[in-house]
C-alpha cells in the first residue's frame, strides 16, 4: 500500500490518531487494482449511454417513422438503401440493434438501480431496527430473513411474478422482495458490532433520541459493508430482471429491456442470425461484469480485516 | 438435537401454511381463469357450468379450505390445460430436473474443488489469477444467455451436439434416465454445463478462500515441520479442513441449481418441471402453479433441514437450537 503523507490541510479535524484523509485514502486503495478502475470506467460509460440513450443512439428504435420492416434482420455492418450503416445489424422489425441496446440498457439499469435503492433502504432499516431494538422484533425479523435466505432469489422473484403477473412495477416489487434480506442481514451484523462501541454509549448517555442515534450515528458507521452488498446486489438485480424477462414472466413487451431483446432474438438464432440475441447479451455481460469488478475491489478496500 | 428437530418441524409447517395462504390468495387474485379457458362465444349457462365443475363459484375462503384439505392428500386439482392431475404432471417431470441438477452439481464438484485448491495454493501466479478471473465471469455471465450461445456454437455452428430435448431414456425402476444412453449423454452435456458453471464458480471461490486461510494455520506449519510431503499436506490435511464449509454450501448450491434449472430447461427445452412452471405461468394454469410452488417450498425446507443437521455433524462446535449469537 502506498502511504501518503499526513493530510492535515483537508477538511475535518486533524486528529492525531487519523492523520490521513479517509476519502483520499479510500480512492488510493481502490485505484490499486487496475481491473477495478477499468470496471469503474466501463460502468461509468454504460451508465452515461443509458442516461443519454436518445442522444447517442443512431435512431429511435421505437419510433415507427424511423424504422422500415424492409431492413429486417440485416447483418452487422450492413448498409441500407439510405446509406445508414447498422453496425450491430437489425432485428426482425428493421430496428437498429445498437439503438435498441442503448434503449434497453436504460430500462435494465433503471429497474436494477431503482429496486436496488429501495431494497437497500428497506433492508437496512429492518436490519438496523432489529439490532437496535433487539428482543422480539429482532427475533421476528431475523426469523423471516433466515427463512427467506433458504430460498434462492430467483425462486422468490419467480413465485411473486407467477402470482402478480407481468409488469414493470411488479418486476421491481419482485426484485425488492427477493433482495431486501441481504441488506437486512448485513446491516444487522454491522450494527451489532457498532452498538458495542463507545461512541454509541456516549450517544446513549447524552440521551439522544433512538431515531437520532440510529440515523446519525449508527447508520453512517454501518455503511461500508452495505455499500459492498449494494453494488453486488444491483448487478444481481440487473441479471435477474433480464432472466425473468427472458422467461417471459418479467417486463411487458412495451418495455424492451435487454432480457426481452435477447428473448426476441432466440427464435432467429436457430436459423443462424445470431446478432439479435448476441449483442444485447454482450451489453448485459459488460454491465454486470463491470459492476462486479468494482464490487470485488470495494469489498477488499472496505473490509477492516484486510486493512494493513 | 431433538429439540432442534421439533422446533424446526413446527417452523416448517408454519412456513408451508403461510406459503399456502400467500400462493392461494395471490393466484386467486391473478384473474378469473374462466376467461382464458372458455370460448368467448360460450353462453352464460355454459360458463356457469364450467365454473361449478372447477369449483370457482364458491366463496374464496371455502375454496381455500377445499384447497388446503386436498393439498394434504397431494391433490392440487387437474391442470386447466392438460386436464390431468397437476401433481402427476409435476412428478412426471421431476426426474428429468433432478437428473439435470445432479449432473450439474457433480460437474461443479469435479471442477470446482481442484481448480479452487490450485488457485488457492498458487494465488499469486498467472494460473491462479486466471482461474479467479474465470470465476468472476462465471458469476457475471447471465446463465440464460450463455446457454443460448452454447447452443449457437456447439449445436448450430459446429454441429457437435443436439440442440434441444432430452434424447433417448432408459427406464430404471419405471423412471426415465438419460445418462445411461449415448444419445441421452449427448443431450445432457450442454444443459448440465450451462447449469453447473455457476456452481463451479461458487465452489471454486469457496475452496480457494478456504485453502488460503488454512495454509497459514498452525497445524499446517506443524505438518510441514514434521517433514510431510506437500502432496500429503494438501490432499489430506488441507482438503479435510476445507471440506466442512464445502459440504454445507453444497446443500445451498443444490437449491440454487434447482431454482436455476427453470432457466436452463427453458433454454434447452429440457422436459423438466422448470419448463412446466414457466409455461404454466404464461397461460395461468393455476393448479400447476400452485402444485409447483408447494412442492418446491417443501423440497427447499427439506434441503435446509438436512443442511443444518449435516452442519452440526461435521462441525460439533455448532450448537443447534437455542444457542444465540
Amino acid at each position: 500500500m502506498t502511504k501518503e503523507g499526513p493530510d492535515l490541510s483537508g477538511q475535518g479535524f486533524p486528529e492525531a490518531a487519523e492523520p490521513e484523509n479517509p476519502y483520499r485514502q479510500f480512492v488510493a486503495d481502490f485505484c490499486e487494482s487496475k481491473l477495478a478502475v477499468g470496471g469503474f470506467v466501463v460502468f461509468a460509460c454504460v451508465a452515461l449511454v443509458a442516461i443519454f440513450a436518445p442522444l447517442v443512439s443512431p435512431q429511435n428504435p421505437y419510433d415507427l417513422a424511423q424504422i422500415n420492416i424492409l431492413n429486417g434482420t440485416m447483418e452487422p455492418g450492413s448498409t441500407n438503401s439510405d446509406g445508414t450503416t447498422y453496425w450491430l445489424g437489425t432485428d426482425d422489425q428493421g430496428r437498429d440493434m445498437l439503438s435498441a441496446i442503448f434503449y434497453g440498457l436504460r430500462i435494465s439499469l433503471g429497474v436494477g438501480v431503482m429496486s436496488g435503492v429501495i431494497a437497500f433502504l428497506l433492508g437496512t432499516m429492518a436490519g438496523l431496527s432489529a439490532a437496535y431494538f433487539g428482543g422480539r422484533l429482532d427475533n421476528l425479523i431475523m426469523r423471516i430473513v433466515d427463512i427467506q435466505l433458504g430460498f434462492p432469489a430467483i425462486l422468490i422473484a419467480l413465485i411473486l411474478l407467477a402470482v402478480l403477473g407481468r409488469g414493470v412495477d411488479k418486476v421491481i416489487i419482485a426484485l425488492i422482495a427477493s433482495q431486501w434480506v441481504f441488506y437486512a442481514r448485513v446491516a444487522r451484523g454491522a450494527a451489532l458490532v457498532e452498538l458495542r462501541k463507545e461512541y454509541i454509549e456516549v450517544a446513549y448517555c447524552l440521551a439522544l433520541s433512538p431515531r437520532r442515534i440510529v440515523l446519525r450515528h449508527l447508520l453512517p458507521n454501518c455503511l461500508p459493508p452495505l455499500i459492498v452488498v449494494g453494488t453486488v446486489e444491483v448487478a444481481h438485480a440487473i441479471a435477474l430482471e433480464a432472466t425473468l424477462s427472458f422467461l417471459g414472466v418479467g417486463m411487458p413487451v412495451t418495455e424492451p429491456s435487454l432480457g426481452l431483446l435477447i428473448a426476441n432474438g432466440y427464435g432467429y438464432m436457430l436459423s443462424g442470425r445470431y446478432w439479435i440475441s448476441f449483442f444485447p447479451g454482450v451489453a448485459l455481460l459488460i454491465t454486470v461484469a463491470s459492476i462486479n469488478l468494482v464490487g470485488d475491489q470495494l469489498r477488499d478496500v472496505l473490509n477492516p480485516r484486510l486493512q494493513k | 438435537m431433538i429439540v432442534f428437530i421439533i422446533q424446526r418441524s413446527i417452523q416448517s409447517i408454519v412456513v408451508l401454511f403461510v406459503v399456502s395462504i400467500l400462493v392461494f390468495v395471490g393466484v386467486y387474485a391473478i384473474g378469473n381463469p374462466i376467461d382464458l379457458l372458455i370460448d368467448s362465444r360460450a353462453t352464460q349457462a355454459e360458463i356457469d357450468q364450467a365454473m361449478r365443475n372447477l369449483g370457482l363459484d364458491r366463496p374464496m375462503w371455502e375454496q381455500y379450505f377445499v384447497f388446503l384439505g386436498a393439498t394434504f392428500e397431494g391433490d392440487f386439482g387437474n391442470s386447466f390445460i392438460y386436464n390431468q392431475p397437476a401433481i402427476k404432471l409435476i412428478l412426471q417431470r421431476l426426474p428429468a430436473t433432478l437428473e439435470l441438477a445432479l449432473s450439474a452439481m457433480l460437474m461443479s464438484i469435479v471442477f470446482g474443488i481442484p481448480l479452487g485448491m490450485w488457485a488457492g495454493l498458487k494465488s499469486k501466479s498467472l494460473a491462479g489469477r486466471t482461474i479467479m478471473a474465470f470465476s468472476i465471469l462465471g458469476f457475471s455471465l447471465p446463465s440464460f444467455w450463455l446457454g443460448l450461445m452454447m447452443v449457437m456454437v456447439f449445436s448450430i455452428n459446429l454441429g457437435w451436439l443436439p440442440t434441444l430435448g432430452r434424447g433417448d431414456t432408459v427406464a430404471v425402476f419405471g423412471v426415465g434416465v438419460s445418462v445411461l444412453t449415448w444419445d441421452g449423454i449427448r443431450h445432457i452435456i450442454l444443459p448440465a454445463t450451462n447449469l453447473g458453471l455457476f456452481g463451479t464458480a461458487l465452489v471454486l471461490r469457496l475452496v480457494r478462500a478456504g485453502t488460503m486461510e488454512t495454509l497459514s494455520l498452525d497445524f499446517i506449519k506443524f505438518a510441514r515441520a514434521k517433514g510431510l510431503s506437500s502432496r500429503r499436506i494438501v490432499l489430506v490435511h488441507v482438503l479435510k479442513y476445507i471440506l466442512i464449509p464445502i459440504i454445507t454450501i453444497l446443500g445451498l448450491e443444490f437449491g440454487l441449481i434447482l431454482a436455476f434449472a427453470v432457466v436452463t430447461e427453458t433454454v434447452f427445452s429440457w422436459p423438466g418441471m422448470g419448463k412446466l412452471i414457466v409455461d404454466a405461468i404464461r397461460v395461468l394454469d393455476r393448479p400447476v402453479i400452485v402444485a409447483y410452488l408447494m412442492i418446491t417450498v417443501l423440497i427447499f425446507i427439506v434441503i435446509n433441514f438436512v443442511v443444518d443437521i449435516l452442519y452440526s455433524i461435521v462441525d460439533p462446535r455448532i450448537r443447534l437450537g437455542g444457542a444465540k449469537e
